[in-house]
């Protein structure tokens, strides 16, 4: 019996491979964005932390997703990433 | 390649077809008239006896030609085929050479035979032969000691139930099914955002066990899924238990043999599975989406391997949810609901609509959770036994979605936090007002279930508007 040749049902493609950012030491003078997926409770949690980071010397920035059950929007993306140098996002309840 | 075909007349034969026999002595007689003839035979290379002929050993003219019956005449001008005549008729085959009196001593017609072209233990491999350069995804060779059932599993490629080896063989077949190309983009598919082409939804249509006819559909379905009014990437990632539920309406529902009656939701049917099946498949191995990964859901539920049916139209006293929805009558069409599992409506006693409805009405309160307010919508599947109480009663679709939205107007004392001692609800200032279980439109009403069984069903829904799914609905084309 000959063997079948099976067509690839996948994509295909191979994830973007993407170096992670090195750690910042501190904090001090960099802008974080505090990333709300609109899930309940969320704010409770980005609010301590928008706390913790001002104590720590740095700048926040809120952002939040018009629903948590859909990716963000590009425009969003871009303007979290050319106002921050670093980004926390607040998953879930 | 198309080949390239002589000008004058083109005859197709085989020897196995007792007509080409019948007219073998003609072509001399065609010959000897001056107009260019040229013969070409499917099987024996020395048939017809009466001229000499070409071998189609490949079959690339009878199959790039369309041949479906022999002998075929073609009359070929500036190397385009312009008319043809098939099987022998002796007033059309005298017509078409200008012959007179061509086989004035044989019968006056005789069926052909079917072309080699089209036999069924041909025809795969033929489409294979001549058309795979349609076909752009990887080959993916197995090794000769390689199950290829285990070898699928451990490629990912299955939602834990065994799948059709999808060979070129078998995804050409699929694409039978549909008149669109195998390139044409049908969407984006979640979570990563992949052109989705008729090709890779053939192939995942193969896996599930589907047949070409219910590709149109499946199409259709994944159409009307990967889009941000369905969100199925949301549907997706979420927590909770949905997935996407195709209902699907028109004759076509019945020409490809769908269940809408007996154990609709259940095991059994082909259509009703395959194409759930191949819808989820599809995102699961071109989308990406996998349980574990992007999907999230805490439990799930049976029907994301698969969640399909049709609706029993003939027996519905209140139309149909396609027609509803703004589809026209006659026209096939498919449905999308972010949805969880079926939960079984108990009522045999009731014989009159107010008291069906009341049923109806409790159950659908509770859905999700008796204080959770217009968040989500659901579907009432009325069976036969209790559309049956309606339609006596003179009941139309309207009057009985009115009748259910008048009885889930909710006194917001049992809504607020810590009404009923359950900590769930809606904060106090509503304990003033009434609320109503689910937004216009919530509820979608449709008809299906076996003839006997006084119960009906209710598929709940998940986080309903632009925070979450809408219900989409698709005419499905060829």
């Amino acid at each position: 019996m000959s063997v079948p040749i099976l067509l690839d049902p996948t994509n295909e493609s191979r994830p973007a491979q993407r170096e992670q950012l090195t750690r910042p030491a501190s904090v001090k003078g960099l802008t974080v964005g505090l990333l709300d997926i609109v899930k309940a409770r969320g704010d409770v949690y980005l609010n301590r932390l928008e706390e913790l980071f001002i104590a720590e010397g740095a700048k926040v920035l809120r952002f939040r997703k018009p629903t948590f059950t859909k990716p963000a929007p590009p425009d969003l993306r871009h303007e979290i990433s050319i106002q921050c140098n670093v980004v926390i996002e607040a998953l879930a309840d | 390649m198309k080949p390239q075909l002589p000008d004058g007349l083109v005859a197709i034969v085989k020897r196995e077809c007792a007509t080409c026999v019948m007219v073998d002595p003609l072509f001399a007689n065609i010959a000897a008239s001056g107009t260019p003839l040229t013969v070409y035979t499917q099987d024996d290379p020395t048939f017809p006896a009466s001229v000499s002929a070409i071998h189609d050993k490949d079959l690339s003219v009878s199959w790039h030609y369309d041949i479906e019956t022999v002998p075929t005449l073609l009359r070929i001008e500036n190397g385009e085929e312009v008319e043809r005549t098939f099987g022998w008729s002796k007033d059309a085959w005298q017509k078409f050479t200008g012959i007179t009196d061509l086989g004035a001593d044989l019968p006056v017609m005789r069926p052909g035979c079917g072309s080699l072209s089209v036999d069924p233990n041909l025809e795969d491999e033929l489409r294979v032969r001549f058309t795979s350069s349609t076909l752009h995804s990887r080959h993916v060779e197995l090794a000769s000691a390689e199950d290829e059932f285990e070898s699928m599993f451990t490629r990912g490629w299955t939602d834990g139930l065994p799948v059709i080896p999808p060979t070129p063989e078998r995804v050409l077949r699929m694409l039978t099914g549909t008149t669109r190309s195998p390139q044409d983009v049908v969407a984006i598919a979640p979570p990563n955002l992949v052109e989705l082409t008729v090709e890779k939804i053939a192939i995942n249509a193969v896996m599930a066990g589907a047949l070409p006819e219910y590709l149109p559909w499946i199409i259709t379905a994944l159409e009307a899924v990967c889009n941000d009014e369905f969100n199925m990437h949301g549907v997706l990632a979420t927590t909770m238990p949905v997935g996407p539920v195709i209902i699907c309406n028109g004759p076509g529902t019945k020409a490809i043999g769908m269940n809408s009656g007996v154990n609709v939701f259940g095991q059994g049917n082909r259509a009703n599975l395959t194409i759930g099946r191949a819808v989820q498949l599809t995102i699961r191995n071109v989308g990406g989406g996998k349980p574990g990964e992007v999907d999230r859901a805490t439990h799930g539920n049976p029907g994301k391997l698969s969640f399909c049916f049709a609706e029993d139209e003939a027996g519905s006293p209140f139309g149909t949810l396609a027609q509803e929805r703004g589809i026209a009558p006659l026209q096939n069409a498919v449905t999308v609901f972010a949805g969880e599992g079926p939960r079984c409506v108990v009522d045999q006693a009731a014989r009159t609509p107010e008291q069906l409805t009341n049923s109806f009405a409790a159950c659908l309160r509770a859905t999700h959770h008796p204080k959770s307010v217009l968040s989500f919508d659901a579907i009432l599947v009325v069976s036969p036994d209790h559309s049956r109480v309606y339609a006596e009663a003179g009941w139309d679709r309207e009057k009985i979605l009115s009748e259910l939205y008048a009885r889930l107007n909710i006194p917001g004392t049992e809504l607020v936090k810590g009404a009923l001692d359950m900590a769930e609800g809606l904060p106090a200032k509503f304990a003033d007002r009434i609320v109503p279980k689910f937004k216009p439109g919530g509820i979608l009403l449709a008809h299906a279930g076996g003839g006997a069984g006084l119960f009906s069903s209710i598929i709940g829904g998940w986080a309903n508007g632009a925070m979450g799914s809408t219900p989409v609905t698709r005419p499905v084309l060829s």
